[in-house]
């Protein structure tokens, strides 16, 4: 029976069928071990970067977002390119914890603790963008409903901007009371774990003070299965909304009813590139390869593939569209897209997200760790220039040939730039460190031995060292 | 020395699955299971109640919306009216974005708070906790305890009923010698 079911089983989840015990040294080592100056030398870059782009955005508040290239017709350049490619990144996170858990995908377990984290890192570079362009970044409480205010009046509700506030910080709230919830019982085996007293402190107040009884976990799963259902439409509406800044205006080019899906779709594609590109690294670096297995970046890149045909499709129907409606504007915005002075930037959206990961068709190349990272890194790239393609193409001819222009960014919106990517890579590091980077808890009820046998329940069924079904 | 109950180790699902319903059916009410991730079916054995964090959850849900609709209205309708491009003052059509996420962001909370409550967390100390045995619960064993609260506890009846589950190291522990 062994031989003739062998061939149709699952490839394992976890290799070389590790023991619970193995599962908690391996992860909550991590924590203990100090911090090598491979890691250290990895954080004192980031950290860098990342103060540059904190001081650039610190010399904007202090002389106005006048330091940066926007112009006239293009009100909207870098600042908003980069709040839309780093919502987007968040995505994936959410989408492994919270959609994957409810269709039971088991996989996940592996990776979702990592990628809910990105999650959070990327939606505080996104509001950090948001907020730098605002110009008067000190009344950012202006943007909620709080009476009394200097305005005088209340925040407009018909405004998709103000959507886009509540969406955002909705988001971030509620991916941050997932990612700690489900962080809890793993911090209290650090807590059980570690030796030293600041730390045993320190994890015993995150733990909350777990102590792995079953009362609890009866409550937890039920917490954790509503948070996963509330996650899973408000990852479909946070870019849902973010495209709604674009789609409720007049402008060719971001009028149109596809952007919500078009823009859901990009998001998971881009969240998912991010997702590989780390944890490629990051299973090398701390050594998670059975954890971290093929499989997981397997199916990852499936994901890939499929969200990018999607976005392939968006961007043909968008443009099939513009001609088909006879709108003239509409028709010559698309043209002017492919044809015009951000020429360049279209095509690199199209053969970074559309014609480069075709390679995922072949099992081969799915498995293939240094290819996957380059293209994850091309997909990257791509839809950071989808972004700003929809930006700056519909903004420099609209309607009116006089009021046309052309938009370069200055060093400080570049600095800017990348010092986000210094904030997220920082945040990253802290975590892989100071956190458990994979859920314990979840790869141990994962495990083939880890449920009890049902039907049998006497003393000594399967050992908690091995075995499976 | 206040005692606070008794404690035994297992190492396999199956064995604190059955030990769990032994407990349950011998009438102890105030006991557990301390367990490394949950195991499915036990809190049935164990005889737990269905949780009522879903009521907590969906009134939450309500008082989202209900926020919703009504700072909409209230603060564009009443309070204040602002004709913006002669758009209606209030409409449902466009309040469902904030309808949405206010009913998101209101359940959401109160699930994390209504689940911290249920569980009586965060709680700093536990005289359990002290028990070296009992930390194996976050990491690779199977922990179960009466509590000395329970009615029916009766310190050697409980050991000898433990023991005869087949639960190892099993002990007593007190509340004053956390240090030993």
């Amino acid at each position: 029976m062994q031989t003739q079911t062998a061939r149709f089983e699952r490839e394992p989840l976890v290799l070389g069928n590790p023991s619970l015990g193995d599962i908690t040294r391996k992860i909550s080592g991590i924590t203990e071990s100090k911090p090598n100056m491979k890691f250290l030398m990895a954080l004192g870059a980031s950290a860098s970067l990342m103060s540059w782009g904190l001081g650039c955005i610190l010399y904007t508040m202090l002389n106005g977002i006048g330091v940066w290239g926007l112009n006239n017709p293009i009100g909207w350049g870098w600042d908003i390119t980069n709040f839309v490619f780093w919502v987007g990144i968040g995505h994936a996170g959410t989408l492994i914890s919270a959609i994957l858990f409810l269709f039971r995908q088991k996989w996940r377990t592996g990776i979702n603790r990592s990628a809910e984290a990105m999650t959070i890192f990327a939606v505080i570079n996104a509001t950090t963008m948001v907020l730098s362009h605002t110009g008067r970044q000190w009344l950012f409480a202006w943007l909620l409903p709080t009476p009394g205010n200097q305005m005088q009046m209340w925040t407009n509700f018909r405004s998709p901007l103000e959507w886009d506030v509540f969406a955002v910080n909705t988001y971030f709230a509620v991916s941050l009371m997932f990612w700690f919830i489900g962080m809890v019982p793993d911090l209290a085996t650090v807590r059980d774990k570690v030796q030293g007293p600041l730390a045993k402190r320190l994890y015993g107040i995150f733990s909350l003070g777990w102590d792995g009884s079953m009362r609890r976990w009866h409550h937890y799963e039920m917490a954790y299965m509503i948070l996963a259902g509330l996650s899973t439409p408000l990852v479909l509406s946070v870019h849902s909304v973010v495209s709604l800044d674009f789609a409720a205006g007049i402008l060719p080019g971001w009028h149109t009813t596809i952007f919500p899906p078009y823009f859901v779709a990009g998001a998971i594609f881009s969240g998912f590139a991010m997702v590989v590109t780390l944890l490629v690294i990051m299973r090398e670096i701390l050594d998670l390869k059975e954890y971290i297995t093929l499989k997981h970046l397997d199916n990852m890149n499936k994901i890939i593939l499929a969200t990018g045909m999607m976005v392939g499709y968006a961007y043909a129907m968008e443009f099939f569209i513009a001609q088909y409606s006879g709108n003239p504007y509409e028709g010559f915005v698309f043209v002017n897209r492919a044809t015009g002075d951000y020429a360049w930037s279209y095509w690199i959206m199209v053969l970074c997200n559309v014609i480069s990961p075709q390679v995922f068709w072949f099992a081969k190349n799915r498995r293939n760790i240094a290819l996957m990272f380059v293209i994850s890194i091309f997909v990257n790239i791509g839809m950071w220039f989808e972004r700003f393609t929809i930006i700056s193409t519909s903004l420099h001819h609209d309607f009116l040939p006089s009021s046309w222009g052309y938009y370069s960014p200055t060093w400080v919106e570049v600095s800017i730039f990348l010092g986000t990517f210094g904030t997220f890579l920082t945040l990253f590091l802290l975590f892989s460190k100071f956190i458990p980077v994979i859920a314990m808890a979840e790869v141990k009820s994962i495990m083939p031995y880890a449920q009890p046998h049902h039907g049998h329940h006497e003393e000594g069924g399967a050992h908690a060292n091995g075995g499976g079904h | 020395m206040k005692t606070t109950g008794v404690l035994g180790n297992f190492h396999t699902p199956d064995s604190i699955m059955h030990a769990a319903s032994k407990t349950h059916e011998a009438g102890y009410k105030k006991f557990d299971c301390f367990v490394p991730y949950p195991i499915h079916g036990l809190d049935r054995a164990m005889g737990v109640k269905r949780t009522i964090l879903p009521y907590i959850s969906f009134t939450g849900a309500v008082t989202g919306l209900a926020t919703a609709i009504g700072l909409q209205a209230w603060t564009g309708a009443v309070d204040y009216k602002l004709n913006i491009g002669g758009k209606q003052l209030f409409a449902f059509q466009f309040s469902i974005p904030i309808d949405f996420e206010l009913t998101v962001l209101l359940c959401a909370i109160s699930t994390v708070v209504g689940l911290l409550g249920l569980c009586k967390l965060p709680t700093w100390w536990h005289a359990f906790q002290h028990d070296a045995g009992f930390k194996k619960a976050t990491d690779d064993e199977f922990v179960l305890g009466i509590y000395a609260s329970d009615d029916r506890f009766h310190e050697e009846s409980a050991i000898a009923f433990m023991k005869g589950l087949g639960a190892q190291d099993v002990r007593v522990v007190t509340e004053g010698n956390e240090h030993a």
